[in-house]
């Protein structure tokens, strides 16, 4: 099978010095719904620029489906299509012109183009804002619109810098669903993104940056089984003035109705529950108190700082 | 080469419709200045100036005036529009693309030099209100207006490269272009001045061109066409050069 993107040795010292990258090495397949994470100014941005020309790069290759972006610029941009994190269109342009001219730069000819952006227009709900200026759009529908813009030229690698950032959940349930879809068609996707959830629930391969460098390349599955501990959240019927003995179950006192519990993998948390009872501490509910990719995220990431 | 012809239309189309969406702010000003040269120049003033070159003084000055509002119009079009784009970033869907960059500029001055035309003819329309304007040769004035246009898009978009706020937009327009323009021998032959300023004169690139379209309407000029249209030529060699390598390199629009 053929390599959607192949990165390697990626070198980015910007001009004020700063070494974004560090020689990374990156490899997503093709089909795959990668997430590519990492804290603020771990070098994701940087990254992305340098797959999509918009950034130049100080050294190391890249290969989009093969193309190498620097002997094969044509080929390599046009497999690709952008989802950044700013909006980057013409805010004096009317919706369904921001498509369709975008196309025209891809050599879309006018007539497919302003079909396909009429079907992604209407696949984002944006059909009915098609005359209308892009500044007149919410949030919400700006970052629709820039999704729509990207699948106009049908891209084989759609990239995603933080497309969720600033939509409301029901909202990005239902981008979450249209990315599904578009990856069930085929499309191979990366994005980039800060809630865990989300990278967690769409994605099958990870990869973690931080600090330039990747620290983390591997399956979601893989990962998330080297979680070695959660911590728990019970919601309690009863307040407690002083958290509670259980033997191997570390555990505090957030407010007297809520007790926070470390639980080891493999304790499971059978032996926890006889012990509350025994106590006489009755629990009305459960949860995570974090997202299990995030707990991860946040014990790499500080390894590599540590 | 299908697909970047679409690309190619594409940004023309889009610079056309841009400055043709607001073409009160674009075509309408250049036609109301010109009424006002024309009128105070040429008419109030004009009126008790002796014929130069056996042209009445309205009819000579009405070739520099076309030729300002496009030199004016075509450069104003590109600087604003590239810079538009960078600002707002929407610059960022023409790199991504899979275009070269020779077109991209070529695309982006097309639509300068639309531009241009659009307002000379505007501006010619309203010369004719006012002068008996000839044609004393087609073919010079369609080259002449043509490569002039080009040669100041080609400016505004290097400007545009450049430029890191609206102020560095306007800043060569107002304290390069304008004086050139004005002392490019619009108002007068360099023939009046003093034979020191004639050979300053000589050094100022607007005073071929507006000599040459003044031969093309009227069949005067104080160069030789074949001289200008050299130096207006290198000129339009050099800066698409300059453009092009400032784009591959990405200079003002990629880190």
């Amino acid at each position: 099978m053929t390599n959607a993107l192949e990165i390697s040795q990626l070198k980015k010292t910007y001009s004020h010095g700063v070494d974004a990258l560090k020689g990374i090495d990156l490899t997503v397949e093709e089909g795959d719904f990668f997430a590519l994470l990492g804290p603020n100014g771990a070098g994701k941005s940087t990254t992305i620029g340098i797959i999509t020309s918009l950034v130049n790069k100080s050294g190391g290759t890249v290969r989009v489906f093969g193309a190498d972006l620097d002997q094969q610029p044509m080929a390599a941009k046009r497999a690709i299509g952008l989802v950044p994190q700013e909006f980057n269109f013409n805010m004096f342009e009317p919706v369904e012109e921001v498509c369709i001219n975008q196309a025209g730069y891809y050599g879309v000819t006018p007539p497919v183009a302003r079909q396909r952006a009429e079907r992604y227009l209407r696949q984002l709900g944006l059909w009915e804002k098609r005359r209308t200026i892009a500044r007149a759009l919410s949030g919400g529908m700006k970052r629709r619109l820039m999704i729509a813009r990207a699948l106009v030229h049908e891209p084989c690698l759609l990239i995603l810098d933080e497309p969720t950032a600033g939509v409301d959940i029901e909202l990005r349930r239902s981008m979450w669903q249209f990315l599904r879809e578009v990856n069930s068609r085929g499309t191979t996707i990366i994005l980039t993104t800060h809630y865990l959830e989300e990278a967690e629930s769409l994605c099958r391969n990870i990869a973690i940056i931080d600090q330039g460098r990747i620290v983390e390349h591997s399956s979601m599955k893989e990962l998330l089984a080297k979680l070695h501990r959660e911590t728990l959240v019970l919601d309690l019927q009863s307040a407690l003035t002083t958290p509670p003995t259980l033997t191997g179950y570390p555990c505090r006192l957030v407010d007297p109705h809520t007790l926070e519990v470390e639980v080891e993998r493999q304790q499971g948390i059978n032996a926890l529950f006889s012990s509350l009872s025994q106590l006489g501490i009755e629990v009305t509910s459960l949860r995570n108190k974090s997202n299990r990719l995030e707990e991860l995220f946040l014990s790499m990431v500080k390894e590599v700082q540590e | 080469m299908g697909g970047q012809w679409i690309a190619f239309q594409t940004i023309v189309i889009k610079e056309i419709r841009r400055f043709m969406r607001i073409w009160v702010q674009t075509v309408v000003p250049p036609m109301v200045v010109t009424t006002l040269y024309f009128i105070i120049f040429g008419n109030l003033i004009g009126s008790q100036i002796a014929p130069v070159e056996g042209h009445s003084y309205m009819d000579y000055i009405a070739p520099g005036i076309i030729l300002m509002s496009i030199i004016n119009n075509a450069y104003a079009n590109v600087v604003s529009s590239f810079y538009g784009a960078k600002f707002q970033r929407y610059v960022e869907e023409l790199l991504i693309a899979p275009i070269s960059d020779w077109l991209i500029l070529t695309g982006i001055v097309v639509g300068g030099v639309a531009r241009g035309l659009v307002v000379g003819a505007a501006v010619t329309v309203v010369a004719m209100c006012f002068t008996d304007l000839q044609l004393h040769s087609p073919l010079v004035v369609i080259a002449v207006v043509l490569l002039t246009a080009i040669l100041f898009s080609l400016g505004g978009f290097i400007n545009a490269i450049y430029a890191k706020s609206f102020d560095d937009i306007s800043i060569i327009p107002t304290f390069i272009l304008t004086p050139l323009t004005y002392l490019g021998g619009i108002f007068y032959s360099i023939e009046m001045l003093p034979p020191f300023w004639q050979q300053v004169s000589l050094f100022n690139p607007i005073l071929y061109m507006i000599n040459a379209f003044r031969y093309g309407l009227l069949g005067v000029s104080d160069v030789s066409l074949a001289g200008a249209f050299a130096i207006i030529s290198a000129t339009i060699a050099l800066l698409f050069g300059i453009s092009v390598w400032l784009l591959h390199r990405g200079v003002g629009v990629r880190s």
